[in-house]
């Protein structure tokens, strides 16, 4: 079955690869501003991941050692966010921001000895027969352990923010810090905690792009997909199983633009590639537009410093 | 003392700049509603912050049971057996109440056997509530319930309820004492602060007083009148603010009508004000009470100009004036005051000059072709810290600097001092002293007597009993019909506030 030279399986399976980078990195910043902090250098980390996972994988030869790296490389860039804001009490804002172009710039550093070179091919979960089934089997039983990790991810999320005491307490933080002090929590801790994680997620994410989706190294690699992961936290109004929707349309709408692209589509290139940051920004204003519900539902305290005083 | 629970003694705590408590000692037995009383920075809250574990004393013990007791944190409290309902609750508006309940437990036990335990300990103390329920939409004693729920889950020896009748009206107040006094009888202490005085007398058995962190007295407040109270709490004889007989300014149009103001809330979880009428003469004194939440929020933004309605909505001197906008109506004479101190009606980072000139540019003149002048700001300034005795190094510190209360005192200095004709305020004595107290009520009484159409919404009963004219009450956004203040009983009152809001009926009402 082929659609002007688009076979819908092939796109199904293409768009759950593309859309794993931005899922991981908006899952993890779903948990972060969950509990109140807004941290918009996802960007920074992403490509710091992507760098870190790429130099790891490179030298140990291994893809799984590859994602470690990635994660930790990630993890540390957002602890350095996690000091600035939790205990100097910098601006979220800002200091997110500098989070971006620093790891930009970092990035670019790290990974001079590494343009050009081919990483550790990282191997499909093998699903025997399973894969050979018609369309199901390619779309389902085809692909790369993160595919997979990225879905449990969600759940796991969903999960613990639903059903777990720890999820509440990470709630309630995000909610009203003060009361959560008043009821002696660590707001701090929990903070710090949510925000490494949130660092990894979006390492893993990286680390995803440079080893699997492109997959190679060069400068800027990421291109905005951490911008698309914040969009898409708010697109999913701070809900887990939404941010899975969210990041398949966008990579859908990623994926989709290639193909037309080479299907020959009348279209200039240009349009085609702006597409997902046009409907990025669309998807935003309209969110916003419906004021009460969707703002309603983001986390009371989120991007506000808490500081511990009488 | 067999009896003994709590004993607190040589308790000191300074922070910078403050001795919050200094060489403070008493002591509570089993069973007993013990009072403590004091002015706003008497001491009191960090008193009990210590005692439930948030606070360390820079030096003095404590004993529960005899055994020494020093919490490090609020769980070590809990499992000693201290529970406490906050003055600014500590809930989550956008969780339900089990998960409130949840998040004040050790050891919550799985989410549906705690509701089931909300439902049967509510129903066992006549304070009906439905676990799953979003706390955002719960009104302001229903949330104080959630609470109070949250400390007898855990059984608690001793019970710490900071200003807990502040949000209540006259009924729900009655039926949280028909709580305590239940609790009390099967031997729970309760720690109660507070400054109202008529209800410590008709609940508590011992009192002990604070004032400026020390302890200045212990009475059984049953034997003592209010007003010896109130003078040991001040540490000075009070008079109640003077008034002279109203002036017929012989306008036949009201200063400020309102008629039939519908508009949809800008806050999230805020309360739409509903066909909302009244009218307010030269010289009057409208007060309208209610319990927080009820809409005063939004209709101060409607007066002010914050918020445009249409136009026939809101008259000045007969004049629409719906859809303008602040600054034309303080043109027109119009002062407001809200009540959130910092980020409403101050910016916090700014100086006290430049928080004058926000406000007072209008009608004080303070810009000339577009320019400001920062002297005569300044000088306006210090005019309104000299004459309301604000507490400041100078004019030229943030706002945040200032203490609540003395920030309380230099906003209404500022909104009064500006000559005005129609005069709004929301909370006019929220946090100040009782002297301060007594001070702002009188400035609003001489406005009126200038002249000034005033509205004084209120969630304190004396203010608007000592000032107003005529009075009324909002209740989930509708106004009650006015009625003269005068000859008003607090069963009244209470009633035209909501009475108990339905909480003797179970659920939604």
């Amino acid at each position: 079955m082929d659609l002007g030279g688009i076979n819908p399986a092939v796109l199904v399976a293409s768009l759950m690869v593309a859309s794993v980078p931005i899922m991981l990195a908006a899952i993890g910043e779903l948990v972060v501003e969950k509990a109140g902090v807004l941290n918009l250098g996802v960007e920074g980390m992403m490509i710091m991941g992507a760098v870190c996972g790429f130099a790891t994988a490179v030298e140990t030869g291994s893809p799984f050692l590859g994602f470690i790296g990635g994660a930790l490389g990630a993890m540390a860039l957002s602890f350095v966010f996690a000091v600035l804001t939790q205990f100097l009490q910098a601006n979220q804002v800002a200091t997110g921001l500098a989070l971006t172009l620093f790891g930009l710039g970092l990035s670019s550093l790290m990974g001079q000895g590494y343009v050009g070179i081919k990483p550790p091919l990282t191997d499909v979960v093998p699903f025997g027969p399973l894969a050979d089934l018609p369309v199901v089997g390619r779309i389902l039983f085809d692909h790369d352990p993160m595919v997979y990790l990225s879905i449990a991810v969600i759940a796991v999320v969903w999960a613990v923010l639903k059903f777990s005491r720890m999820g509440l307490i990470l709630r309630a933080v995000g909610e009203n810090h003060d009361a959560a002090h008043a009821l002696g929590y660590k707001v701090t801790r929990i903070r710090v905690l949510a925000i490494m994680f949130g660092g990894a997620m979006a390492g893993l994410g990286g680390a995803y792009l440079s080893l699997v989706r492109v997959p190679q190294w060069t400068d800027g690699i990421t291109a905005g997909a951490g911008w698309i992961a914040l969009a898409i936290v708010v697109f999913a109004s701070w809900k887990p199983w939404r941010v899975l929707i969210g990041a398949y349309l966008f990579g859908g709408i990623s994926v989709l633009q290639l193909n037309l692209q080479a299907a020959g589509a009348r279209i200039p290139v240009e349009y085609l590639s702006m597409s997902p940051y046009l409907i990025t920004i669309l998807v935003l204003v309209i969110m916003s537009s419906g004021k009460g519900r969707s703002a309603m539902n983001a986390p009371a305290a989120l991007g506000q410093n808490f500081h511990a005083s009488r | 003392m067999t009896n003994e629970l709590l004993r607190i003694s040589g308790v000191t705590k300074a922070y910078p700049g403050v001795i919050a408590n200094s060489d403070v000692s008493f002591s509570i037995a089993k069973g007993e509603i013990h009072a403590l009383l004091g002015e706003n920075g008497a001491g009191k809250s960090t008193l009990v912050k210590m005692i439930y574990g948030l606070v360390k004393p820079d030096s003095g013990t404590l004993h529960l049971h005899g055994q020494p007791y020093a919490p490090t944190r609020p769980s070590a409290a809990r499992n000693a057996g201290v529970a406490m309902v906050f003055q600014h609750f500590s809930l989550f508006e956008a969780l339900n109440v089990a998960e409130n309940v949840a998040l004040g437990m050790e050891n919550p036990p799985p989410m549906r056997a705690l509701a089931q335990k909300i439902r049967a300990v509510s129903e066992d103390y006549g304070l009906p509530l439905d676990p799953s329920r979003m706390v955002g939409d719960l009104s302001a004693g229903e949330r104080q319930r959630v609470e109070i729920i949250r400390c007898l889950l855990q059984d608690p020896k001793l019970l710490i309820m900071d200003e807990p009748t502040s949000v209540l009206t006259p009924q729900e107040v009655e039926i949280l004492f028909q709580t305590l006094r239940q609790l009390s009888a099967e031997g729970t202490a309760i720690l109660y602060i507070s400054h109202k005085l008529e209800e410590i007398r008709a609940l508590c058995d011992e009192a002990t007083i604070l004032r400026r962190g020390k302890v200045v007295g212990t009475c059984t407040p049953r034997d003592v009148s209010a007003r010896d109270m109130a003078e040991m709490m001040v540490g000075a004889v009070l008079t109640p603010p003077a008034r002279a007989a109203r002036k017929d300014w012989g306008d036949p149009q009201a200063a400020l009508e309102v008629s039939g103001l519908s508009l949809a809330s800008p806050i999230p979880f805020g309360t739409s004000l509903k066909d909302i009428s009244f009218s307010v003469q030269r010289g009057e004194i409208l007060g309208i009470a209610g319990v927080a939440g009820n809409g005063q929020d939004e209709l101060l933004l409607a007066l002010s100009g914050e918020l445009r309605s249409a136009p026939d909505m809101v008259k000045c001197h007969g004049k629409p004036i719906g859809e303008a906008p602040p600054n034309a109506r303080r043109a027109m004479g119009f002062v407001a005051a809200p009540e959130d101190r910092l980020g409403h009606a101050a910016a916090p980072d700014m100086s006290l000059v430049e928080n004058a000139l926000l406000s007072g540019a209008v009608r004080k003149d303070l810009t000339r072709n577009g320019f400001i002048d920062w002297a005569k700001t300044k000088v306006w300034a210090e005019e309104v810290v000299a004459q309301y005795d604000v507490r400041t190094p100078g004019t030229w510190v943030a706002a945040r600097a200032l203490s609540g209360g003395n920030l309380q005192k230099f906003l209404m200095g500022r909104e009064l001092s500006q000559a005005p004709e129609v005069v709004i305020i929301n909370q006019p004595t929220w946090g100040v002293d009782a002297a301060a107290a007594a001070f702002i009520r009188q400035e609003i009484l001489n406005r009126a007597q200038d002249g000034a159409a005033v509205v004084v919404i209120s969630q304190d009963l004396d203010d608007l009993l000592e000032v107003s004219d005529r009075f009324a009450a909002l209740n989930e956004g509708r106004l009650t019909p006015t009625r003269p203040t005068e000859g008003l009983t607090v069963d009244e009152i209470g009633l035209m506030m909501g009475g108990a809001h339905g909480m003797e009926v179970a659920h939604h009402g």
